[in-house]
């Protein structure tokens, strides 16, 4: 199955405004409007084998297939094209409909559902960026679509989109940076039925963690490489049977492939403080070899990797600070304390007009550099700035809506307390998500 | 197609605008913030020239004059217009001195003004003349609906009585819009703004204010006794409308927000380029590849700076995008102006801070961009102000509720 049949749930609710646009015709939708009826789910899920599927090149692929540089007019715009407008709405209704409800069992359970995950894989929203030569929808590279998409998921709950959204970045790694043997191996199992579930691995457990400076190892031996170091906050670690892995290779940090049946790598459930949907794991490499063929990308590469993960986890930090806001205007407006709402008294309403003030800020600084990378423009500072906003103000935004709530905010009645939790990992993370 | 870069078609003026900033403004900044009180003399050419450059098409340029609404006919599509040219040139002139932007002939706020609500007939009429804008009363500042002057119909010609404190460029500007209430028992739906001739009898320029920073900028206090304008003169709406209220005069601010908001990210970017020359000759220099905790403090707090400075800079841009795709952007405004108007002060203090004496001499202009500084986080709104009027749109919240 493509990822054009995958695609099919994707954007209903927007497919009158966009009947007309190309996309509907190559995301394999028009037939899915004509009809007008929604198939909400294709199939239940499958667990993957635990040894993980073997993966081989069913195609040969004469050179990497890449993404184009997005194009535009060069004008300022904050208008989302038509297409982007339907995937983020898309991802928004899926996020408030499906991941919403689901969101304080997931964090209660330290796992997202199943189907969830199932459903999420079916709408294609990891897989999106795969070039059409390699059965996906592709051609132009989409930093701000994945931003609008992280944006809109995370509105619904940021630890079952780092679930979801899980997978895609290391599909999104190999599209990026992948050669053309490594993406003819792996890419097609992302956009086939039951896409393999899959980690970007960089974070460490050690303190003032730097993601240039890593404890993990790649030593070069006997045509291949042994690697040796601990990596932390796996997303889904236990059910992966694909990484991608940062270790440091000659003084610099690189990325590797590693397969999960690769003897010496082992994991074990590493529960914190939020993030728990994503079933966070501790993952060991003891004496791992891989062959010469598992090195992705260039150093370069990888220094590209790391901005663009810290500009997804701004997206997520801003969709969850949304939910933040949105949670409290009317709960301010509701509460009575004196005799009115507390709404009516600055001190809570200048700390909810402060929310938007900064949630906007940081959603532009995201954009900003989101768009510069996709143009094939340097963004590393722009995605510097973007994250410092993430790291204090989305974090502020998640203190706040807690202090609102007070003694209320701080019980498992309300989400704020999980939102307190899951803003905290988008002020440190490395890797796990790309746009 | 989301894209938050100048646009091209700008970039000749804004390139323009910072040889003004940095070859006009600049070397006389300091001079005039000594001598408070003398006309730089410098702006009249300037502004001249200016005003050629708009005439060949420049499109907006320096000053508050280039805000208003897209008069154009219906053009579809994204437009980046007058409102975006205009913030962007603010940018630049304010990255080089923000009094000697506010003293710039013909770009004041009253002019903006005009540009906002006149009719045809006034525009043409007003046309290349300097307007200052006179809101704040001595009881009056931030509470603009309760003003006290009053504008009474006789014959021909309305008759305005009050006082009016703060308001910039009056000594140097040619007309000055003034804000008086038709009935005060009618609350803000009677108040009008009033375009008011110098040199009318009974306008009297009572004094100038010695301040804590934009100096170059003259700020006047008139007092007005039976002061007698023509009619033709208000502008908008003389019905008083008690449903619309405040909304006419108000709807200036709209448009001159996302500009004040504009100067003070200029002064920011002065701020933060001159204290990262500084404490790069001290070996800080900001590595955007890593989180601020890895970096030294004080390349830390750079980072964290120049972070507000970008957010205050977006949320400007949006602000003022807004306005040219006639998009209704009140609450951007005030967002835009809160964030940049609080950013500025922090950032140069900051800035003087990390650069000890040298930031805190006079021999820097650091210490003066502090001072200038604080005017932006008060005029065309106070940080409260513009913190109010975000919470009680987010919240559905009138004045009367959430006061």
């Amino acid at each position: 199955m493509s990822l054009a049949d995958s695609a099919m749930g994707l954007g209903l609710k927007a497919l009158n405004r966009v009947a007309g646009s190309a996309v509907v015709d190559k995301l394999g939708l028009r037939q899915l409007a004509e009809k007008g009826l929604f198939q909400s789910t294709r199939a239940g899920f499958v667990v993957a084998g635990k040894l993980g599927r073997s993966f081989s090149a069913a195609q040969k692929l004469v050179k990497p297939a890449r993404l184009s540089p997005a194009s535009g007019t060069g004008l300022f715009d904050l208008t989302p094209t038509d297409e982007q407008q339907m995937l983020r709405d898309a991802a928004h209704s899926f996020a408030l409909e499906q991941l919403r409800p689901a969101a304080s069992a997931a964090d209660h359970d330290s796992a997202a559902p199943a189907d969830l995950l199932q459903q999420s894989s079916a709408l294609g929203f990891a897989a999106l960026g795969i070039p059409e030569a390699l059965g996906g929808a592709g051609s132009e590279r989409n930093a701000v679509s994945n931003v609008l998409i992280a944006e809109a998921l995370a509105e619904g709950d940021l630890s079952l989109a780092v679930a979801c959204l899980a997978p895609g970045a290391v599909a999104t790694a190999l599209v990026l940076w992948g050669n053309e043997s490594q993406q003819a191996r792996y890419l097609p199992a992302f956009v086939a039925d039951h896409a393999p579930a899959a980690a970007l691995a960089v974070q460490e457990p050690q303190p003032l963690f730097d993601a240039f400076a890593l404890h993990t190892t790649a030593i070069r031996s006997s045509g291949g490489y042994v690697l040796n170091g601990v990596k932390a906050l796996v997303p889904r670690g236990t059910a992966c049977e694909l990484f991608v892995i940062a270790a440091q290779l000659d003084g610099k940090p690189r990325l590797f492939l590693v397969e999960s049946s690769t003897r010496g790598l082992s994991l074990q459930a590493e529960p914190a403080m939020g993030l728990r949907a994503a079933a966070t794991t501790r993952l060991r490499l003891d004496n791992v070899k891989v062959e010469a063929t598992a090195l992705l990308g260039s150093a370069e590469d990888y220094a590209e990797c790391i901005a663009l993960s810290r500009l997804a986890w701004c997206a997520l930090a801003t969709g969850c600070g949304k939910a933040v806001l949105d949670h409290l205007i009317p709960y301010a407006n509701e509460r009575i304390a004196f005799g009115e709402p507390i709404s009516h008294r600055q001190a809570v309403a200048f700390m909810i007009a402060d929310i938007i003030v900064e949630l906007d800020g940081l959603r532009l600084a995201t954009w900003r550099a989101a768009a510069k990378a996709e143009r094939g423009d340097d963004f590393v500072r722009e995605a510097a700035i973007a994250r410092e906003l993430a790291s204090s103000k989305a974090m502020r935004i998640g203190n706040d809506g807690v202090q609102v709530l007070g003694g209320h905010g701080f019980t498992k009645e309300y989400p704020v307390e999980r939102w307190y939790r899951d803003l905290r990992a988008c002020g440190f993370m490395e890797g796990v998500v790309l746009v | 197609m989301i894209h938050l870069e100048t646009p091209k078609k700008f970039t000749a003026l804004v390139a323009q605008a910072h040889q003004v900033a940095a070859q006009m403004f600049r070397p006389i900044s300091r001079q005039y913030d000594r001598a408070e009180h003398d006309e730089p003399k410098e702006l009249r050419m300037l502004a001249s020239l200016l005003d050629g450059m708009n005439a060949a098409g420049g499109g907006g340029g320096a000053g508050a004059a280039g805000a208003g609404r897209e008069r154009s006919s219906a053009n579809e599509g994204n437009r980046n217009g007058s409102n975006l040219s205009t913030v962007l040139g603010i940018m630049e002139l304010c990255w080089g001195d923000v009094g000697l932007l506010l003293g710039m002939p013909r770009q004041g706020l009253g002019n903006s003004a005009i540009s906002a609500v006149a009719n045809e007939e006034q525009l043409e009429r007003f046309k290349g003349r300097w307007a200052a804008m006179a809101i704040t009363e001595p009881g009056t500042g931030s509470d603009s609906a309760n003003i006290r002057t009053t504008a009474r119909l006789d014959g021909d010609h309305y008759v305005l009585n009050g006082e009016k404190i703060y308001v910039t460029s009056g000594a140097r500007a040619d007309l000055v819009v003034v804000w008086a209430t038709l009935d005060r028992n009618l609350g803000r739906a009677a108040i009008k703004s009033f375009v008011v001739e110098k040199g009318t009898p009974g306008f009297e320029l009572v004094r100038l204010e010695h301040k804590l920073g934009i100096r170059a900028s003259d700020t006047a206090a008139f007092v007005l006794k039976d002061v007698r304008v023509p009619r033709q003169n208000l502008l908008g709406s003389a019905e008083v409308n008690v449903e619309k209220g405040f909304a006419g005069v108000m709807q200036t601010f709209d448009n001159t927000r996302p500009l004040v908001a504009g100067m003070a990210v200029g002064l920011t970017r002065a701020c933060l380029e001159r204290t990262r020359e500084l404490l790069a000759g001290a070996d800080v220099t900001i590595d955007y590849s890593k989180p601020a905790r890895l970096q030294h403090a004080a390349a830390a707090e750079l980072l964290r700076m120049e972070a507000d400075y970008e957010a205050s800079r977006l949320l400007t841009l949006q602000a003022a995008w807004m306005a040219d795709n006639r998009q209704p952007n009140s609450l951007q405004a005030s967002m835009a102006k809160a964030k940049a108007g609080r950013t500025c002060v922090e950032v140069a203090l900051k800035c003087v801070e990390l650069c000890g004496a040298t930031g805190y001499g006079e021999d820097e202009l650091l210490e003066k961009w502090a001072r200038d500084a604080k005017i932006l986080d008060i005029f065309e709104g106070t940080q409260q102000i513009q913190l109010l009027i975000i919470a009680r749109r987010l919240l559905g919240k009138s004045s009367a509720e959430l006061k």
